[in-house]
């Protein structure tokens, strides 16, 4: 029998200041992630702000201080530019302050024909959303997100008690948070497919727990003599090692996608990759602990069975 | 123990369905089925969306208060044409505002007469009539202006189908969304731009007379550059006659392939509109050059030959959406319904313009408020990517499996495959459409799909820890793990549901194969894996089980 651990015997509760202030760190980062998006100083995706990309590969590989200073020299100057190794590829996102009428797509290919007549291209894929859109998408997202919280409390409540469902419920903001605000921290864009992303690894992170929490909740009606912080702390245990199979087996998918999937799905598969793992972590770390904040309810626990 | 058998047959037949199913989805085997058994089989298969496949997505909006002036706008032609029929001079009739006509008129004895006429137009109503004594206000019924507003996108859409049509897409996607809202959705088209205007341009086909008198006295110049439009029509605001307006003819040098533009003194008044036509075709004139034949209807017809029969000698411009195409001196008048529209375009404008003329003019321009582009070479890397990064996550995960638990791995691993299959006769019965983001549904079902199996063989573990027997040990495991695999899962379909219910395109994309694979890995791992090891026990009496 090959295991990753073997039996083992972690004081997970005894850790739980540490944990919880690397966890409060990490969810002060994600709510002002969130703030700074409300107040529209982040880094939104045109999806959601509205604007144009356009994403051109050439024969020949380009320098994209070159490209910046064409587009520069064209009125194009808030450009952004990100490129794909060795692809040769450049992407070029202009926000919404000019509407779809302008044709700035277009535009972008007219300076690039013009300013690069030695180096072919094709556009790859141009993309323009007016702002109407992405306020509409921006709204989407939001019930999308609110809707599913709502029902993935709602169910954990049902099957748990309404304790472990907030508890749960908590750890998933917290991963999704933490995510997050890893992203603000990196300026990597909040597009459509990163928040879809995050509702995924909040669904992911919830089984998680559930796993954790379904052996917690066996052993505290089995064995009532220990205290609650120790037969959680078992509980952990016993499921340690199916807790970080599951996971190590989500995360070795998710690598060759994150490195090999094309550059459309690499954010989208780096955030559910850091999702999984603070998944992993929340589930033990914060979910767990959370139960025990919960005051008397090891005694009515007790009573009730 | 349960018996194997109907489960086994259950199994064979989910494997042969799921297999029928996809069939379709990969078109060389598919052709190459004899015709009988094309007929008995499913015919469609999984669609690529548009991120796979390359092609355009277009959502645009009908600029309604414009459809409504521009129906105000006819209203003001056929008056003034009623009232010169009628030989009641006034001094002009025009639009004031979005839905206001004003007609003014020295003689004030006129008033009621005119007053009288507005029983030929019932979506008016006259207001403000005792203001003054010259003049009378209409304005557009409420109901009509909605009237118009709705049919306006009712025949936008009618519109951009017939182009879309005779322009050869093959499964185009035209529909209404929300209020004012048309998607458009070509897959694989190749000169996407050429596709965007196509659909976007407005085409109305106006037949208007040149200002001859007052042309030399505005002093316009003869051919400007391209983008001095501007210019010259602030220079000339002042100068312009009543009635009059500027429109440029488009022009390109033979020799420096550099564009120019003619102005042109235009009156404003239209004396035939596109929609009398029957028939547009491109022909080839005798130096090889494209140009449209039109043909009107009887009416068309009737109508044509009386404008022209007036203004022989006199010159006509045949403008398109505001821009002048050409402006020929009319020899003679012109019977038999028939015109010829000739400019500076290639085969390939010629042959657009006469798709546009032939399906009609849309009833106000369009906005396009949102336009995804996705080239056929991104398309076709991203499917390669999506298929690669599969296989590398199906082979790793495949080989942990079968590292970390030897047989029983194994066993998962024929599960996995088991899902996968599933998962894509699923999407093929469901003709779901393949996204990239559902292909990256489709490796994380991967990656999920396997922890069912996990959590039942770590219950299993622990019940032989326990001592108990192989059989007792496999039926245990999977009895405890159940309820656990079931709560798992039913908190990532939710949040597959809302995804579902609230994403758009590629978003959707990812829920469907997210939730199916959900529900695929329930079946396969509560079921298939557990009734090969029943099958094991049942023939070998397993004692030493390799997990």
């Amino acid at each position: 029998m090959l295991e990753i651990l073997g039996k083992t015997n972690i004081d997970f509760m005894g850790k739980r200041r540490w944990a919880f202030l690397f966890s409060g760190i990490m969810v002060m980062l994600g709510i002002l992630a969130v703030v700074q998006i409300a107040r529209g100083s982040a880094n939104l995706g045109i999806d959601f702000s509205g604007g144009t990309a356009v994403q051109l590969k050439f024969d020949q590989a380009i320098r994209i201080d070159e490209a910046r200073k064409a587009l520069e020299a064209n009125g194009l100057g808030n450009a952004e530019l990100q490129e794909f190794g060795q692809e040769n590829k450049i992407l070029i996102r202009l926000k919404a302050s000019t509407t779809i009428e302008e044709k700035i797509a277009e535009r972008v290919v007219a300076v690039f024909t013009k300013e690069f007549p030695a180096n072919h291209f094709v556009v790859d894929s141009s993309t323009e959303i007016g702002p109407t859109i992405g306020q509409k998408l921006q709204q989407d997202a939001l019930i999308a997100i609110l809707v599913s919280f709502a029902g993935i409390i709602l169910y954990v409540a049902a099957r748990f008690e309404l304790r472990f469902g907030i508890a749960a419920a908590l750890a998933t903001f917290h991963d999704v948070l933490a995510v997050l605000g890893a992203f603000y921290l990196l300026d990597k864009e909040i597009t459509l497919l990163v928040v879809t992303a995050l509702l995924t690894l909040a669904g992911y992170s919830m089984t998680d727990t559930v796993v954790v929490f379904d052996r917690i909740r066996e052993n505290l009606r089995m064995r009532r003599r220990d205290s609650e912080e120790t037969i959680i702390n078992n509980a952990i245990n016993q499921v340690l090692s199916r807790t970080i199979v599951t996971s190590l087996t989500v995360v070795l998918v998710l690598i060759p996608l994150t490195l090999a999937g094309g550059e459309v799905l690499h954010d989208f598969s780096l955030a559910l990759l850091w999702g999984v793992i603070f998944g992993t972590y929340s589930s033990i770390f914060v979910a767990s602990p959370l139960l025990l904040l919960w005051p008397g309810a090891s005694v009515r626990l007790l009573q009730r069975s | 123990m349960k018996k194997v058998g109907g489960r086994l047959t259950l199994l064979a037949l989910v494997v042969v369905v799921s297999v029928i199913f996809f069939i379709p989805s990969y078109q060389p085997f598919y052709q190459a089925l004899p015709d009988w058994l094309k007929k008995v089989m499913p015919n469609k298969g999984i669609t690529l969306g548009l991120d796979l496949q390359g092609g355009i997505h277009l959502v645009m909006e009908v600029d309604e208060d414009r459809a409504v002036e521009i129906a105000v706008d006819r209203s003001v032609v056929s008056l003034q044409d009623l009232l010169v029929d009628k030989k009641i001079p006034v001094e002009s009739v025009t639009r004031t505002g979005p839905t206001q006509v004003t007609i003014q008129f020295q003689n004030a004895e006129l008033k009621a007469q005119i007053q009288k006429m507005i029983d030929d137009y019932p979506t008016f109503s006259e207001t403000e009539s005792a203001g003054s004594a010259n003049r009378l206000v209409w304005e557009l019924r409420g109901i009509e202006v909605k009237r118009i507003k709705d049919s306006a996108i009712n025949q936008a859409l009618e519109t951009i189908r017939n182009r879309i049509d005779q322009f050869g897409v093959t499964e185009p996607i035209v529909q209404r969304q929300g209020l004012k809202q048309i998607v458009v959705q070509l897959p694989g088209v190749k000169e996407p731009k050429r596709a965007r205007d196509l659909i976007k341009e407005t085409a109305l086909l106006e037949f208007k007379m040149l200002d001859e008198d007052n042309q030399l006295k505005l002093d316009l110049p003869a051919r400007i550059p391209k983008d001095k439009e501007a210019e010259i029509l602030k220079q000339a605001e002042a100068k312009l006659p009543e009635g009059d307006q500027i429109l440029f003819e488009r022009g390109v040098e033979k020799d420096t392939g550099r564009e120019y533009r003619i102005p042109y003194l235009v009156k404003k008044r239209v004396m035939l509109t596109g929609d009398v036509l029957s028939d547009a075709r491109v022909s080839i004139g005798q130096f090889n050059d494209p140009y449209v034949s039109i043909t009107f209807d009887a009416k068309g017809g009737r109508e044509f030959e009386r404008i022209t029969g007036d203004n022989v000698k006199k010159r006509m411009a045949i403008v398109l959406d505001n821009t002048i195409y050409s402006a020929p001196v009319i020899q003679d008048r012109i019977t038999g319904g028939r015109a010829q529209i000739t400019g500076t375009f290639s085969m390939q404008e010629a042959n657009d313009l006469a798709i546009v003329l032939r399906a009609g003019a849309l009833p106000a321009p369009l906005k396009i408020i949102q336009d995804l582009t996705v080239g056929p070479s991104l398309g076709k890397d991203s499917i390669e990517k999506g298929v690669q990064a599969t296989l590398f996550a199906g082979a790793m995960v495949a080989v942990f499996m079968i590292v970390y638990y030897r047989m029983s791995g194994v066993i998962a691993d024929f599960a996995l495959v088991l899902n996968l299959l599933c998962l894509i006769g699923a999407l093929s019965a469901l003709n779901a459409t393949l996204t990239l983001p559902g292909i990256a549904g489709i490796v994380l079902t991967i990656g999920m799909g396997v922890d069912s199996n996990v959590l039942i063989f770590e219950r299993i573990r622990e019940e032989l820890r326990l001592g108990k027997a192989v059989r007792l040990a496999v039926d245990g495991g999977y009895e405890k793990a159940l309820l656990t695999i079931v709560d798992s899962h039913v908190t990532t379909l939710i949040t597959g549901v809302a995804l579902f219910l609230f994403g758009t395109g590629p978003i959707k994309g990812f829920a469907v194969t997210l939730c199916l694979g959900i529900g695929i890995n329930l079946f396969t791992a509560l079921i298939g894996t557990k009734v090969i090891f029943d099958l094991l026990n049942q023939r070998h009496k397993v004692q030493q089980l390799s997990i």
